[in-house]
């Protein structure tokens, strides 16, 4: 306990210290910067249409993982956590390779006037690349372990396929979807690693938070670098509380 | 499986579309671009000097980051799992804490303690942009994964055999050694294998506090950018596909131990299917 302490609690409080330390004029002038607005804007924004979207192709994903056989299944199982095990640079380097538009799928895509790299759109590539593992391995187990015995039920008294998934099945898994959600939503917050590649980083367009950090440290700015991580951790902590305490309500 | 057919071939077709274009195509992508120029010039890549001391000192630092994370990891978690302790939500909270924040955020974090300026820098030889300060970032970020493979085992297990151990005369590291470790020995593994590949591959924390210093704190993850941004593109995918086989092995590894741990769950709670 002391030594996570001295890891990981002592880092954080400091940052946590240092923010209440600036003067809140001074804070607030911090935060209301265009510039970090933008990030901010852009960043939340992002990160929550790339948790909903990761949420929904990895609840399919796990959903046939769990309960249709097919061939190569277990190569798939195992190669859903590669973005886990991949370093987000490289994650980077090899989104951009692909999307860039002179590059493979940026060729194809970019006659219909689609760019991906360098635009919002890669930003959210990227962020539901690194977050897809989460929520296929959060909703996996979960579905395993619905009982076969409810929807044979179900069946046997007239439902239809449909309203079964819909009144039967679905119901139980909505903690875990939760889950999967605020487990995607703060990877996607705070991912840095693979985005900076694909996203061109330009202030105010397509400038992420994370980045911003990092701008204004190596400027020396640590003010407005602790200011902009401050906000940074608020949703942190917010949706460490929620999974928490959908943990603590399904233990009773 | 109550799902018609039709449906059934649909979610299938889907899921291997999804897999296909999200997980397959950059994993072919990465190789391909990394053997574009044939072997010789893979291997011209992986052999320059740069390369070798990036590699070099990316096993040094998971080869001390892995035990320390582990063996405070395993301590963690049985402190949480074989004893009631006060403010146990909380600390349970504390593991996921580096998971739910932001690299960057971490490493800026690092930096306002152990700077050279602070109150605690001041005081200790240099630890930023050096060795140590990279050894703090990866134990901040590894440090959830043992203990979270350990803890849903061993609070399924229970305290009984340990009680039993205890009554019958075993000191505590005979208890230790001959009770709890071999039964959490594959959850075990599989914490190692996450936490080296985490502190392997570990880019926005590391890339904080290293300092970029080349040849001397640059981590193979940080090499890659630095190679991408100097335009060297096939030494950067080489590099970056030297990490991506690293990460294939980790998931075969990942893969063996976790149908490993299945299987003694299950024959824990139901003993009579062994038979």
């Amino acid at each position: 306990m002391l030594y996570q302490s001295v890891i990981v609690l002592l880092p954080l409080g400091l940052l946590v210290v240092k923010a209440f330390h600036i003067p809140p004029s001074l804070f607030l002038r911090e935060i209301q910067s265009p510039r970090l607005l933008a990030a901010c804007r852009l960043s939340f924004g992002l990160s929550a249409v790339a948790a909903i979207a990761a949420t929904a192709l990895g609840g399919v994903t796990a959903w046939t993982l769990a309960r249709i056989p097919f061939p190569g299944k277990r190569i798939v199982d195992a190669l859903i956590d590669l973005p886990f095990a991949l370093p987000t640079s490289v994650a980077g380097i090899t989104l951009t390779a692909l999307y860039s538009p002179n590059a493979w799928i940026g060729r194809l895509v970019a006659p219909l006037g689609i760019q991906i790299a360098y635009t919002p759109l890669g930003i959210l590539l990227a962020m539901l690349f690194v977050s897809f593992p989460f929520s296929v391995r959060t909703l996996q187990p979960v579905i395993e372990e619905i009982p076969r015995e409810i929807e044979e039920a179900a069946a046997l008294l007239g439902a239809s396929p449909g309203i079964t998934f819909l009144r039967v099945l679905l119901p139980p898994l909505r903690p875990a979807v939760g889950t999967a959600f605020c487990l995607c939503l703060a990877r996607s917050l705070g991912e840095y690693g693979s985005i900076i590649f694909i996203a061109g980083n330009r202030p105010l367009k397509t400038e992420i938070a994370p980045l911003l950090i990092v701008t204004r440290l190596e400027q020396y700015d640590i003010t407005g670098a602790v200011a902009l991580a401050a906000v940074l951790l608020v949703p942190s902590f917010v949706l460490l509380f929620f999974l928490h305490r959908h943990r603590l309500l399904r233990r009773q | 499986m109550t799902e018609p057919m039709t449906i059934r071939r649909l979610l299938v077709a889907l899921t291997l579309l999804i897999v296909g274009v999200l997980l397959m195509l950059p994993l072919g992508a990465v190789l391909f671009e990394a053997f574009r120029d044939g072997i010789p010039a893979w291997i011209r890549a992986v052999r320059d000097p740069e390369t070798l001391a990036a590699l070099s000192l990316s096993l040094r630092l998971t080869l001390a980051a892995v035990p320390l994370s582990a063996l405070f990891g395993l301590a963690a978690a049985w402190c949480l799992t074989k004893y009631r302790i006060p403010g146990e939500a909380f600390f349970h909270a504390l593991l996921d804490l580096p998971l739910a924040i932001s690299p960057v955020v971490i490493g800026l974090a690092l930096v306002l303690t152990w700077g050279p300026r602070t109150p605690l820098g001041r005081h200790l030889p240099p630890i930023l942009f050096a060795f140590p300060g990279m050894l703090l970032a990866v134990l901040f970020v590894t440090f959830p994964y043992v203990a979270r493979e350990l803890i849903p085992l061993m609070t399924a297990q229970g305290t009984e055999e340990e009680e039993a151990a205890a009554l019958t005369g075993a000191g505590f590291f005979c208890l230790l050694r001959r009770v709890t470790l071999p039964n959490v020995r594959w959850a075990l593994f599989h914490g190692f294998v996450l936490a080296a590949a985490r502190s392997l591959g570990e880019f926005g924390a590391v890339s904080i506090v290293s300092g970029h210093i080349r040849g001397r704190t640059l981590t193979l993850p940080l090499l890659v950018e630095m190679f991408y941004n100097e335009y060297r593109l096939r030494d950067a995918f080489a590099v970056a596909s030297l990490l991506t086989l690293t990460a294939l092995l980790t998931l075969a590894a990942k893969s063996a131990l976790s149908r490993r741990i299945r299987y003694r769950s299950s024959l824990r709670s139901n003993p009579k299917a062994a038979r």
